[in-house]
């Protein structure tokens, strides 16, 4: 991992910005998450003032934070006589479309995460932005500060239906032509809705509803493992000697 | 007076020269390009979201399958995420692996990159010389882990196994005998370590021949000089990143400023463009062939003198070795839960960037503590590139963008992913 020194970014970040910034530090890499009215006005300071001067745009994506942190395997606790066996659960890959989940109870579900380089600095900044409005996400769009941003932006609306709100020409990028729903948002299912085949009697290709049961071999588990923390600090401490 | 319209053509899906599944719509005033409107997706699969639903091994094949020329780059991106998230990191010798294939894979893509573009604009006997080259170099992958392209060799915590002591031989069939099978055999005697050092000894003099095909043919630089000018302004705006980038004169290339694996021991040069412009991105990518093979050199020397562990001993990451599974059950059980659930990753997010033979290849994680990714999303340099085809090709004629599609490096299985 690049050993480059953040505190200095984070302080400038503190100094030029306060409270529109709230900037976390973690393994070398600084994360800025900021309000989406505030987005536009901290990316030009970015890209033009001469203490960051990120000149470029490395990449936009999209995040669905539903069902974050939701397994399918109570690993804590046993019920009655036996551990629960993980093969319920609604994370990806283990519904259909009409089972959905659909109780959201997450405070914001869409985010748009930017991440910038500086060429001159040599510095990664992280920015992230949260849409207020789960049914209608919109954020603004940078694509007037770095004109790279317009097939990033592109790729996030057609994936996760982000809104970019200022964009020349907001189209799907990645699906097929005329494809319905935003796929990669975590209430869509990973075998889809419909599928493809030719049809010999109709003499075209046709669309049916997918037929196959979607399923998942490996249950999604976390572990609160103290025996594996202990494991990785050794080998973090031994890799030199290897 | 007859009024005369632009028209509007199709270039590709099908096409040779679109380089996989681009489809490309091309509004032309005559010859000249007025507006280009890339279509891209054909080759979606959704790679990011299948990620999700797998543990987080079963996913590093599916980045072999992104930019299918330069597969063991991708699958560094992604293995570094997952090491960087754990906070473990792979033993020396495996970094040294890793860098070595680093640049196995650079002269692979780069190989696959002049004889492809030489093709398209032109010149036909390129690509029988470049792909002689490919093939030794697909020997090593497949020397290492059994498989020509997709290799599946690095591991979080190392790569899979050591490199053999025997390079693998052609036999004697009807196609292989006598003189040729001799000939093919020469270098294939001791390890595989021996074989690439012949291998580099012998490689410096094939990039003069493909120097002598091209850099001063006259039809190659009228093709080429002068084409697809990206001011090094522009190429950061739209955020370019490798031979683009370089190919301007912005001197930027993360193993060098960002070192991994082995890079800051390495002794290479950084070769740039001065006009930006498609020669000059050729120029520099002849000259990355040259530089790759200097440090498969250097990590060839290291790698003989210094045996060692190429996987950490850490076996909630690792498997452990079948001897050990025959007569320790803690070993067999460890085995068991890595093959059937994997390993939690800690909750948090990373980027990590590789300097891929296209440009930066990234790979941003999300982890919220499970045993699958929570969010996988993958910077591929030419989804990046391609995006600003529009405003290069603008003003061009038809055949320029052609070569432009060359030079921006294009493999769809990345820019679709």
């Amino acid at each position: 991992m690049s050993a480059i020194p953040q505190t200095s970014l984070v302080e400038r970040l503190a100094a030029r910005f306060g409270d529109m910034l709230a900037v976390t530090v973690a393994r070398n890499e600084v994360t800025a998450e900021l309000a989406a009215a505030d987005l536009i006005a901290v990316a030009t300071a970015l890209r033009d003032e001469a203490d960051f001067r990120f000149s470029t745009l490395i990449d936009v994506c999209g995040i669905d934070y539903l069902s974050y942190g939701q397994t399918e395997w109570d690993t804590d606790t046993a019920q009655g006589d036996s551990f629960s066996r993980g093969v319920e659960g609604q994370t990806v890959g283990r519904f259909t479309w009409a089972e959905r989940p659909r109780n959201v109870e997450q405070p914001r579900r869409f985010a748009a995460v930017i991440h910038l380089l500086s060429l001159d600095n040599n510095q990664r900044i992280r920015l992230r932005v949260f849409c207020d409005d789960d049914a209608f996400p919109v954020v603004p769009s940078v694509t007037a500060i770095w004109p790279g941003a317009d097939w990033f932006e592109r790729e996030a609306f057609d994936l996760f239906g982000i809104i970019f709100e200022g964009h020349p020409d907001l189209r799907r990028i990645l699906t097929d032509y005329g494809f319905v729903g935003h796929p990669f948002r975590k209430d869509f299912p990973l075998i889809g809705n419909v599928e493809v085949r030719y049809d010999a009697e109709q003499k075209r290709v046709v669309y049916e509803p997918v037929s196959i049961e979607p399923r998942v071999l490996v249950p999604r588990t976390i572990r609160n493992d103290a025996d594996l923390d202990q494991a990785k600090a050794e080998a973090a401490d031994r890799w030199r000697e290897n | 007076m007859q009024e005369i319209r632009n028209y509007t053509m199709n270039f590709g899906p099908q096409h040779p020269a679109a380089h996989g599944v681009l489809r490309l719509v091309l509004e032309m005033d005559g010859e000249t390009v007025v507006r280009a409107d890339p279509h891209v997706g054909l080759l979606h699969r959704g790679t990011e979201k299948l990620a999700e639903s797998k543990p987080f091994n079963q996913s590093i094949g599916y980045m072999d399958r992104l930019d299918y020329v330069s597969m063991m780059c991708n699958e560094h991106a992604y293995v570094r995420a997952i090491e960087g998230l754990m906070g473990i990191e792979a033993p020396i010798r495996a970094q040294y692996i890793r860098t070595m294939f680093d640049e196995i894979t650079r002269i692979l893509n780069h190989l696959m990159w002049v004889g492809s573009n030489a093709l398209d604009l032109g010149a036909m006997a390129v690509m029988l010389y470049a792909f002689r080259e490919r093939e030794e170099l697909m020997d090593v992958y497949e020397a290492v882990s059994g498989a020509r392209m997709h290799a599946t060799y690095y591991r979080p915590g190392g790569v899979y196994r050591d490199l053999p002591d025997q390079m693998s031989k052609y036999r004697e069939s009807p196609w292989h005998k006598g003189a040729d099978l001799k000939r093919l055999n020469a270098w294939r005697e001791g390890s595989m370590l021996d074989y690439l050092t012949e291998f580099t000894a012998d490689f410096p003099k094939r990039i003069d021949e493909y120097e002598s095909l091209l850099t001063n043919n006259r039809i190659w630089k009228q093709r080429t000089v002068g084409i697809g000018v990206i001011s090094p302004e522009k190429a950061k705006a739209w955020g370019m990143t490798g031979a683009m980038l370089r190919g301007s004169g912005i001197e930027w290339d993360l193993r060098k400023k960002q070192p991994y694996a082995a890079y800051a021991d390495m002794d290479f040069d950084i070769p740039l463009g001065v006009n930006g412009d498609c020669y000059d991105r050729y120029l520099v990518r002849v000259e990355e062939m040259r530089q790759s093979n200097r440090i498969i050199q250097q990590c060839v020397a290291w790698l003989k003198a210094n045996p060692g562990p190429v996987m950490v001993q850490n076996y909630k990451v690792a498997p452990p070795s079948r001897e050990e599974m025959k007569t320790d059950m803690e070993a067999l059980i460890h085995h068991f839960k890595l093959f059937t659930e994997g390993y939690g990753v800690p909750a948090g997010e990373i980027y990590s960037a590789v300097e891929a033979p296209k440009g930066e290849f990234g790979c941003y994680l999300v982890s919220d503590g499970a045993n699958k990714p929570f969010r996988v999303h993958l910077r591929a340099p030419g989804f990046a590139h391609l995006s600003s085809m529009d405003a290069v090709v603008r003003g061009h004629m038809l055949a320029d963008v052609v070569a432009m599609i060359g030079t921006y490096d294009l493999v769809f299985g990345e820019v679709d992913r």
